[in-house]
Order: C-alpha cells, then sequence, then structure tokens
C-alpha cells in the first residue's frame, strides 16, 4: 500500500509527517520522492546498502552523416536541438528523451547515448527500508528518478510512504501517480490554505482518496480548518505548533523516537490513515 | 533594471515573506510570483486593482481519432512516456502523461493523431503604477518551467523604465528554478536552521553557481536552532560566500500575512531586521556603483 505525503506549499511538514509515519510503523519502506532537495536521509541516517546511478537516453551526432537538414530541430518540441554552424547541438538539460530527433532522423546521423541525471539510494534504519532520490544539480527534470524508484517498489512491502516535492506540476503528480491514498498536509496560515485548494484539486483530478493533517496550529484562527469543513475534507489530525517538536525536527531527529507524546501522535495518525485506506 | 530573485532550495523558509517586505520597502515598480506551482504573493499584493488574465498554452498534447485508428500500436511502442493506453483494443492518451513530444503523431500510419493546443495555465497582470505579474498552474497539466519564463516575460515587456524588479522563486532546483534563474542578476538565498535547510540550502546555492549568477544568503527564523544558524554562517565564510543578514522568528509575521499584510506594513521584530537586511541586499546588487542605486 503507498500512501503519498504531499502539500503544495513547501515546509508545511511533509517530511515531518512522512519520516514519522514510517518510523510508527513496525515496518515500512521511506521513498522521497523530493529528489530535487531529499530530506529524509537526514532523519533515518540510514546505512547505505546499495547505490543504483539514473541514466536517460539522449542523441548523439555523427558529424560525417548529418546532412544539415534540420528535421532533428525542426522536429524537437522543447527546443533543446539548435541549429548552429549548419549541425544540430544539443542543450541537454532541456531534452526530455523522447527519441524523436533519432528516429527520425534521414541519415540516421544519430544515436542514443546515456547520460546520468542522479541516483538512487537504498538504505536500512532499524525496520525502516528507505530509498532516496537524489537528482543532479543542474538537471531540469528529476522525473526518470522517482520512475526509477517505484520500478525497485514491490507489491510485498507492505507499507510505503512516499515523501513527496513541494508544488503541484509534473514531479507531484508523478509522486502521486502510484498512490493508494494521499495526505495533505497544510498550514493554517493565508498561504498555507491557498496552496491547500491547489493539490485538493490535483488529488480529486487524480481521483485519489485523501486526508488532510494541519500542522503548526495555534490557537484561534485556523484558516486551513475552515477551508477542509467547508468543503467536508477529512482531517486527521492536527498538530500544534510546538518548540520541542521544532527543535527535534530542525536537529534532524525523529520525534516519534524521542518523546511519547509524538510516538502516540504518529502511531494514532497511521492507524486512522490505515482505516481509511481499508475503507 | 536589476532583476533580485528570492530563492530557497527548501519550501517554506519564507521567500515570499520577504519578497513582498522587499516590495513594499522598495516601493517596486516591477515583480512577479515565479512560484507558479504554488503561488501566494498576489495574496498580500491586494491594492493592485482588477487583473488582466489571459491564458497559457503549454505544448499541445496529442489525441487520438478512434474513427481513423487502425489499433496497430505503433504510438505505444513508441512513446517513451508510457501516455499511450488501451482498453479494449481502443487506443487513447493518459493526458497526465503526454509530454508532447510529437513522436506518436509522425509515427502514426495512418494519420489518427494530432497535436491539440491546450490551456495549461492562467498567466495574471497587475497594472497600475506598478507591474506585477503572476501566475497559477493548471492543476495536471504538469510542467511549469515554459510558465515561469512566461511570467517573467510579461513583467519585463510591462514594466516601466524602473531601478529594480523583485522575484519570488519557487523552492526546489529543478526546471522551474532554472528557468527563474535566467537572466536575473542577483539570487538572495533564505535559509533556515534546520538540518534539511542546510543541506538544502547548499544545493541551491551550488544551482545558482552553476548558472553564473551572484548569490547571497539570509537566514530566516534564525534563533530557532542557534546551532545550525552557526552552521550556515560558517558554510557561508568557508564557501566565500555572503550573508547579508539574520530575522528572528516572529509570531507577528505570520499574523500579518493572515491579514493580507506584509511583515513591514506592521511594527515587529522581524519586519526590522528585514529592513536591515534590505539595505544590504541593495549595496550588494549596486555593489559595482558603490551600493547606490542606479
Amino acid at each position: 500500500m503507498k500512501i503519498a505525503v504531499l502539500s503544495g506549499k513547501g515546509g508545511t511538514g511533509k517530511t515531518l509527517v512522512s519520516v514519522n509515519l514510517a518510523a510508527a510503523a513496525s515496518k515500512s519502506t521511506y521513498v522521497d520522492c523530493d529528489v530535487e532537495e531529499p530530506n529524509g536521509h537526514l532523519f533515518f541516517k540510514p546505512e547505505k546498502l546499495k547505490e543504483k546511478p539514473v541514466k536517460v537516453s539522449i542523441p548523439s551526432l555523427d558529424e560525417n552523416l548529418c546532412s544539415g537538414c534540420r528535421k532533428c530541430v525542426d522536429f524537437c518540441k522543447f527546443n533543446a536541438l539548435a541549429f548552429i554552424n549548419n549541425k544540430p547541438m544539443l542543450f541537454e538539460e532541456v531534452c526530455h528523451s523522447c527519441g524523436g530527433c533519432i528516429l527520425f532522423c534521414p541519415q540516421k546521423a544519430l544515436s542514443e547515448k546515456s547520460k546520468k541525471v542522479g541516483k538512487v539510494e537504498f538504505g536500512k534504519a532499524k525496520d525502516v527500508n528507505v530509498i532516496t532520490g537524489i537528482m543532479n544539480l543542474g538537471e531540469a527534470s528529476g522525473i526518470p528518478i522517482i520512475s526509477e524508484m517505484f520500478k525497485s517498489l514491490k507489491d510485498k512491502d507492505e507499507l510505503i510512504i512516499l515523501d513527496c516535492p513541494p508544488g503541484s506540476g509534473c514531479m507531484a503528480m508523478e509522486s502521486i501517480k502510484y498512490a493508494d491514498y494521499c495526505v495533505l498536509v497544510a498550514e493554517p496560515t493565508l498561504f498555507g490554505t491557498h496552496n491547500l485548494n491547489m493539490v485538493y484539486e490535483l488529488v480529486k483530478i487524480f481521483n485519489k482518496p485523501f486526508g488532510v493533517v494541519l500542522n503548526k496550529c495555534v490557537e484561534g484562527e485556523n484558516l486551513s480548518e475552515e477551508f477542509c469543513k467547508g468543503h467536508s475534507m477529512p482531517i486527521l489530525e492536527s498538530i500544534p505548533f510546538d518548540y520541542e517538536l521544532g527543535g527535534i525536527n530542525s536537529n534532524g531527529r525523529i520525534a516519534t523516537f524521542e518523546s511519547n507524546k509524538y510516538s502516540v501522535l504518529f502511531s494514532k495518525l497511521l492507524k486512522k490513515i490505515l482505516k481509511e485506506v481499508h475503507i | 533594471m536589476k532583476h533580485l530573485l528570492i530563492l530557497s532550495g527548501k519550501g517554506g523558509t519564507g521567500k515570499t515573506t520577504i519578497s513582498s517586505a522587499f516590495i513594499k520597502l522598495s516601493n517596486a515598480m516591477a515583480f512577479a510570483d515565479c512560484d507558479v506551482e504554488a503561488p501566494n504573493l498576489h495574496l498580500i499584493m491586494n491594492n493592485m486593482g482588477k487583473e488582466e488574465v489571459s491564458d497559457y498554452y503549454g505544448l499541445p498534447k496529442a489525441e487520438i481519432n478512434s474513427d481513423i485508428c487502425v489499433s496497430c500500436g505503433k504510438c505505444k511502442d513508441y512513446c517513451k512516456f508510457y501516455a499511450v493506453k488501451t482498453e479494449n483494443n481502443r487506443f487513447n492518451i493518459a493526458p497526465f502523461s503526454c509530454e508532447g513530444c510529437g513522436v506518436c503523431e509522425v509515427i502514426c500510419p495512418v494519420s489518427a493523431i494530432t497535436m491539440k493546443p491546450k490551456v495549461s495555465g492562467e498567466l495574471k497582470l497587475y497594472k497600475d503604477s506598478a507591474v506585477f505579474s503572476t501566475a497559477t498552474l493548471k492543476m495536471g497539466s504538469g510542467t511549469s518551467g515554459k510558465l515561469v519564463t512566461e511570467v517573467k516575460r510579461q513583467m519585463s515587456e510591462n514594466a516601466p523604465k524602473t531601478d529594480l524588479a523583485v522575484i519570488d522563486g519557487s523552492p526546489g532546483i529543478g526546471c522551474p528554478v532554472i528557468a527563474s534563474i535566467s537572466g536575473v542578476d542577483m539570487v538572495l538565498i533564505v535559509a533556515e536552521p534546520s538540518v534539511s535547510g542546510i543541506s538544502d540550502m547548499e544545493r541551491i546555492i551550488k544551482t545558482s553557481n552553476q548558472f553564473g549568477v551572484s548569490t547571497a544568503v539570509c537566514i530566516n527564523k534564525y534563533d530557532t536552532n542557534l546551532q545550525n544558524t552557526k552552521k550556515i554562517e560558517q558554510f557561508c565564510i568557508d564557501n566565500n560566500i555572503i550573508c547579508l543578514g539574520k530575522v528572528p522568528f516572529d509570531k507577528n509575521a505570520g499574523k500579518a500575512i493572515n491579514n493580507g499584510l506584509s511583515v513591514v506594513d506592521i511594527e515587529c521584530n522581524a519586519g526590522k531586521e528585514i529592513k536591515k537586511l534590505f539595505l544590504k541586499v541593495l549595496a550588494f546588487l549596486y555593489r559595482d556603483n558603490g551600493g547606490l542605486i542606479k
């Protein structure tokens, strides 16, 4: 079972919730889909078991065969090829690896070349399998790395927590595609509510069952809570704004292991989610 | 016009809080929100009147005409994005997976596939004496980098002659961030004193450096973890990056924002430090001119 934790807005507590849910389970797999800025490993400090490079195919030009017909340049919808000195020139970071230029070159002057865009690290911390995707700096898309991680997941892995990237674009979409349930983590602020609305739209489009965790809640006004109530969205838990939790978290420690209060809170949250998924 | 871009790597460190304060403090005539996947700046820039809204078309996406399709499966074989689905031997395109490369359109032997234009976001332009450009990605459309480029283009094309443009960026280091970095004069990174914040800051600094843009750091909520704040300051010294200021955690900041105000609109400690920070940012941005604007 795959549970995706997402938020739209950054810094609402996706990693806090994901890491602690994985830690609260007796056995679980934690997958860090935020391959641009992966942080879960800073908390688990897993023992590294293996590492796998992630490669994509990009075109490579044989200048002797190229006739300068510029078919490849005209075909590329991503503007990854430019026509310079009568030859195509590739801007690697922009290439989406669709293979069109190679396929349609009449001279067969282009061929596939592989390029490393990142890696996946597999590790273990106590009973948690920790899978971390790391995109190389300067790359535009981490999607191949997320796909690679999904390929490595086995059905026998009972509980899989997907720590998603912020935003609501292709990276977030790729991460929730295969999820059985989505947990939306929201802050009670005006910003938090606005972005909660966006991911709420996103999970509706993907037709995923979901629940909301409100984080950093303070006494008084809670705009996200009002939003949830107004849209009949299930609130799974309200985590208070708490200096103790902030301190544990900012030092890269796992609240479930350090504080009885949070061990109880996250175990309860996990149970609630599992019950929701099985309905 | 100098372009100042606010980035952070990690989300939620205070990009929009600081951007909005800088916009107020500089009385900026041109500003933009490039976080098209989770835009928020417009929520506290609410005296700008009515916005002009225009549709943003991303790459056209494939559509299969089932009357013409002979179910040969070639499109499915060649699609690198697994966007062609089959149901009872009928082929169709999963719109969320299609990236619009156009391979299937060319490979289809019976020309059953056409690329259809698709609205994938909404551009908004607020224009009175100042110009504010922002956009929202349409949910489910995916790629946001090109929309970020459009937001910046819209700002530049409509901006009056002015000295400073403030651009609020998005978290991460990938495509939308890279699109926002292109052509700016300075990146200010808002760091946060947590282990995650430090790790993410290091990755965004390296990314920004790869693109050769002048980069400086400030630390937000610095007093929530003084040890980690020290680590950030040490990292900056070791890597020859200037740290321009430290802003304390301030509950009033959140309250101001919930009321649609920027932090410098109210009397508070965070606001005071952001004012000092802003002067240092200007001095850095205009350092070739002795720190003077123009």
